[in-house]
């Protein structure tokens, strides 16, 4: 079965800077894969790379085998293919109001008629949200800025989600909640690639993990055994500088 | 009939007489505020969209003997989009992450080149007497009278029309579809808006198709209005949309439209009751002759300057501006010592040599030219203090510049002072009321601040410069503005070689006190502040005050080259030296050339006398092939080539602010520094 999404010895970096040096990985259908390591590994790099956001300077990102767009970025067709990102840190538009920043996504995901109920569900998801709807998004509370951002992304289900620091800023209430409609978008059949800082939750909800340390993934496998290969791992590089 | 009857029957023959300008002006503040909306860009070349499509119509219909119909669809429809299109694709797209203020400056650079590259590539002159017509058949012949008190044309018919299924339409778009929400997205985030599936490239291309096609739709109506079409008409069409657009703060469409039409009505209501009241009050009358034309501007500084909440809001930022690579480094600064002295000798024998060419063997017009070049480079260094060292763009330089030269006339006019120390007194003047006007102006900063002294530029050009104590009023219509060159003791500068070395040594006084401006406190202050509103805003007093120096320092200095192009020239000649359109060409060839040092200034002071008698006639090629009868067909090439180069090469100042020159270099300064470097390592 070809996987939803592979990178093949991805190289990718910003101006002069390489972030990549030949990364390889692929998440298969209704899969959910962790992606760990310190920061400045690489992570968030690679996640741009995966949703289009950065186009890799050597290598090929391919959506169910085939390649998209032709070196431009171009984040639209990944989306369009069924590839969702949540990005890192602050990702709504903020002079656009709660209900606007939705309706942009929902209205090419749903079309005019499934607007309202896609609303809906979201609000469902997050009332704070439903209940600052026609707030401008710039003036949200941090942690109701993340919601919004992942309230676009969990409603549409989309076949892959990536998702890079989901629970930063987000009160512990709000996280359990967050990795439990994860996991129920997951029961459903949407592929996961997670990246965290909370390892034991990402771990505890993917299959399998990927180790990254210095713009590699030095590591591969499931996601039980991964917890000590961190371990020794960050024992070694710790050791070694 | 008299009394309340007739008072209202004459406002509202004036209102009727002001909506169909007005809506041309809404249709154009529309488009404006469509394009600043959709891509961040301050559009200042929408007065050179219009004037393209303008002349397009004229020349398809007029010219070409086309029906109006298919002139109107070719120019409007068809050419003014395409131009939308390319300026996104090659230009704007790549510049979406760009500040706003580098922006304006591509944005003026087009308005400078655009209109020149069309009249040049479609041969396309003016043509005076040819009778510039409207849309519609027999369209200022045929006239509706539907409410008894004011006559329509078929034209002004149109007029309202066009703008009404304009607005329609734009109303529709935002409201029963998606795009709307789509192109205010794409410009807070490109890559946010791509995210949520949106093809944010096609979202920007079809709004500056649509806004594009806005401005040139209102380009033909208005065309009609002007005696014969010159693209400096055009621009000053613009600055009248923008005051339209700023009754909206520049992001609200209805109030862009009754901005629009405000204006319209606003000024013929003026027109139509001044005069009758300057009747009975004579001493109105100065008002109704100045003010009229002015109206614009004057409500557009208002506007500026009296509403606090205009200007505030930040730019919104974008959230995923992380994935950007950041910005190239600018080449080094620091030279190795050999290239510094190597270059330093370098331009002193330069400057020997063509020095001595000029002083012994130059005729009177070479003798003129380079005098021309100094005293330019000497105006420029204004720029290089406000734009270069405070990085704020302002566009009343020429008003400056044109203030020292009108009190070296008046000076010299009334009461026989010395015109030396005349232009020093012009200089205090100009700072004076630099400083004056930074007051007001300088909380706006960005974008805002570049409009206000535009406005001011404008305004002081259809106002202040018809009053007998400035302009010399109906003096100057007789006589000229005439300016004595200056006589200090045996020394008499009516003779070009001494006037030429005068103005050598201003030169090197101005230089050097820019650098040492550059230098000091409050150099090192507005480094720290350049571009940042935030960092202005944090530090407070100490910066508001560095920033009320560099205008007035800056104004000073426009003042005294402005005096001194006067003497030179023995006249002020206020609208071919200092208008302001011809002022905006100032800005664009500095930054073109190079606005952070005095040595930009100085290429660009001799690029604006030299460049088109030297390289463009082909007389420097001439004298390298010895004759002229060598010299390629192609030459002379027509000067106006000149805006369109340095047009196109401030486009560039988004991506190298330092100016083209400067880039490349210091780009070569550094390869060559790496070579010395090499050897030495070699050698050692
Ligand atoms: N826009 C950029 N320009 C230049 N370098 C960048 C840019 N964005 C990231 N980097 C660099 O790329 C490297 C990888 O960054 P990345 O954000 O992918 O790390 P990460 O693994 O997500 O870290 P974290 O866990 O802290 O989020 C880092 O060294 C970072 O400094
Ligand atoms: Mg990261």
């Amino acid at each position: 079965m070809t996987p939803i999404l592979e990178l093949r010895d991805v190289e990718a970096g910003y101006g002069p800077f390489r972030a990549l040096f030949g990364v390889s990985l692929a998440v298969e259908a209704a899969e959910a894969v962790a992606l760990v390591g310190a920061n400045g590994a690489g992570k968030t790099t690679l996640a741009r790379v995966a949703s289009g956001l950065v186009a890799p300077s050597a290598g090929t990102v391919l959506v169910d085998g085939e390649e998209i767009g032709s070196g431009r970025p171009s984040a639209w067709r990944f989306v369009r293919a069924g590839v969702a990102h949540a990005p890192e840190g602050r990702s709504v538009f903020a002079s656009l109001t709660v209900e606007e920043n939705l309706a942009l996504s929902f209205h090419r995901a749903f079309g005019r008629a499934g607007l309202a109920g896609a609303l809906d569900r979201a609000y469902e998801l997050f009332p704070r949200l439903g209940e600052r709807r026609t707030q401008v998004a710039g003036t949200l509370s941090g942690g109701e800025q993340r919601m919004l951002s992942l309230a676009r992304v969990l409603v549409e289900s989309p076949r892959l989600l990536i998702a890079d620091e989901l629970s930063l800023g987000l009160a512990p209430m709000i996280v359990d909640q967050v990795f439990e409609t994860l996991g129920r978008i997951r029961a459903a059949g949407t592929a996961l690639l997670i990246v965290e800082q909370q390892v034991g939750h990402a771990l505890e909800l993917c299959d399998r993990a990927a180790v990254m340390e210095h713009g590699l993934i030095t590591w591969q496998g499931p996601s039980n055994e991964a917890g000590a290969v961190l371990e020794s791992r960050l024992f070694e590089t710790g050791a070694a500088r | 009939m008299s009394g309340a009857a007739g008072f209202f029957e004459d406002l509202f023959r004036g209102l009727l007489q002001g909506t169909p300008p007005g809506a041309v002006y809404a249709l154009i503040a529309l488009g404006f505020v469509l394009t600043y909306k959709t891509s961040g860009v301050f559009n200042l070349a929408f007065g050179a969209q219009a004037y393209i499509s303008a002349a397009m119509y004229f020349k398809a219909h007029t010219l070409w003997g086309w029906p109006k119909w298919a002139a109107l669809v070719v120019s409007a429809f068809v050419l003014a989009p395409l131009i939308g299109l390319v300026l996104e694709r090659l230009i704007f797209r790549h510049l979406r992450t760009a500040s706003a203020v580098s922006k304006l400056v591509v944005a003026l650079g087009l308005s400078v080149a655009l209109p020149e590259l069309f009249n040049q590539a479609a041969r396309f002159t003016a043509v005076a007497g040819r009778q510039i017509t409207g849309i519609m058949p027999d369209g200022s012949s045929v006239f509706y009278d539907p409410f008894g008190v004011y006559r329509f044309n078929r034209d002004e018919l149109a007029m309202m029309a066009v703008a009404l299924a304009a607005t329609l339409l734009l109303a529709a778009l935002f409201r029963f579809t998606m795009i709307g929400l789509a192109m205010r997205a794409v410009v807070e985030s490109p890559r946010m808006t791509e995210l949520s599936g949106i093809n944010a490239d096609r979202t920007s291309a079809f709004a500056w198709a649509l806004s594009s096609t806005f401005a040139g739709l209102a380009g033909v109506l208005i065309a009609p209005r002007f005696n014969s079409l010159i693209s400096t008409d055009f621009f000053t069409l613009v600055v009248i949309a923008v005051a339209a657009a700023a009754v909206g703060k520049l992001v609200s469409l209805p109030r862009a439209l009754l901005g629009g039409l405000g204006l319209g009505w606003f000024i013929a209501v003026f027109n139509t009751f001044l005069p009758r009241w300057s009747g009975d009050h004579t001493w109105l009358r100065p008002f109704q002759e100045n003010l009229t034309p002015s109206l614009p501007f004057v409500v557009l500084f208002a506007i500026l300057v009296l509403w606090r909440a205009i200007g505030r809001e930040r730019e919104a930022s974008d959230p995923l501006s992380g994935v950007d690579p950041p910005p190239p480094a600018l080449a080094a600064l620091e030279r190795h010592p050999k290239l510094t002295l190597f270059t330093r000798l370098f331009g002193v024998g330069f400057v020997a040599v063509v020095g001595s060419v000029v002083w012994f063997r130059a005729g009177v017009l070479w003798m003129h030219l380079v005098t021309t070049a100094v005293i330019m480079a000497v105006i420029y260094l204004s720029v290089t203090v406000i734009t270069g060292m405070a990085g704020q763009i302002s566009l009343c330089q020429g008003t400056f510049a044109a203030i020292g030269g009108f009190t070296i006339f008046q000076m010299a006019d009334r009461f026989n002072m010395s015109v030396l120390a005349a232009a020093l007194l012009g200089a205090g003047v100009a700072a004076a009321v630099g400083a004056l006007l930074s007051l007001p102006v300088l909380r706006l900063g960005g974008v805002w601040l570049a409009i206000a002294t535009l406005a001011f530029a404008f305004f002081f050009d259809a106002v202040m410069v018809k009053f007998s104590w400035v302009g010399g009023g109906t003096t100057a219509l007789l006589t000229g503005t005439r300016v004595p060159r200056p006589l200090v003791g045996p020394i008499d500068f009516a003779s070009d070689r001494a006037f030429l070395v005068l103005a050598v040594v201003v030169l090197v006084v101005v230089s050097v006190v820019v650098i040492q401006l550059r230098e000091g406190t409050v150099g090192r202050t507005l480094t720290a502040l350049r571009g940042s509103e935030v960092a202005a805003a944090s530090i407070g007093i100490s910066a508001a005050r560095a920033r009320i120096v560099a205008f007035a320092v800056s104004a000073a200095i426009a003042g005294l080259g402005g005096a001194l192009l006067s003497m030179h020239q023995q006249n002020v000649n206020y609208s071919t030296n200092f208008g302001p359109v011809n002022a905006l060409f100032w800005l664009v060839i500095v930054v073109a050339l190079g606005a952070r040092t005095v040595e930009g200034a100085i290429q660009a002071g001799a690029a604006f006398a030299l460049f088109e008698p030297l390289i463009l006639k082909g007389d420097l090629l001439a004298w390298i092939l010895r004759g002229d009868d060598h010299l390629p067909g192609l030459f002379p090439i027509p000067g106006s080539w000149r805006l369109v180069l340095f047009g196109m090469m401030a486009i560039q100042f988004a991506r190298h602010p330092e100016g083209l020159v400067e880039h490349g270099k210091r780009r070569s300064a550094a390869r060559i520094n790496r070579w010395l470097e090499a050897r030495e390592g070699a050698a050692s």
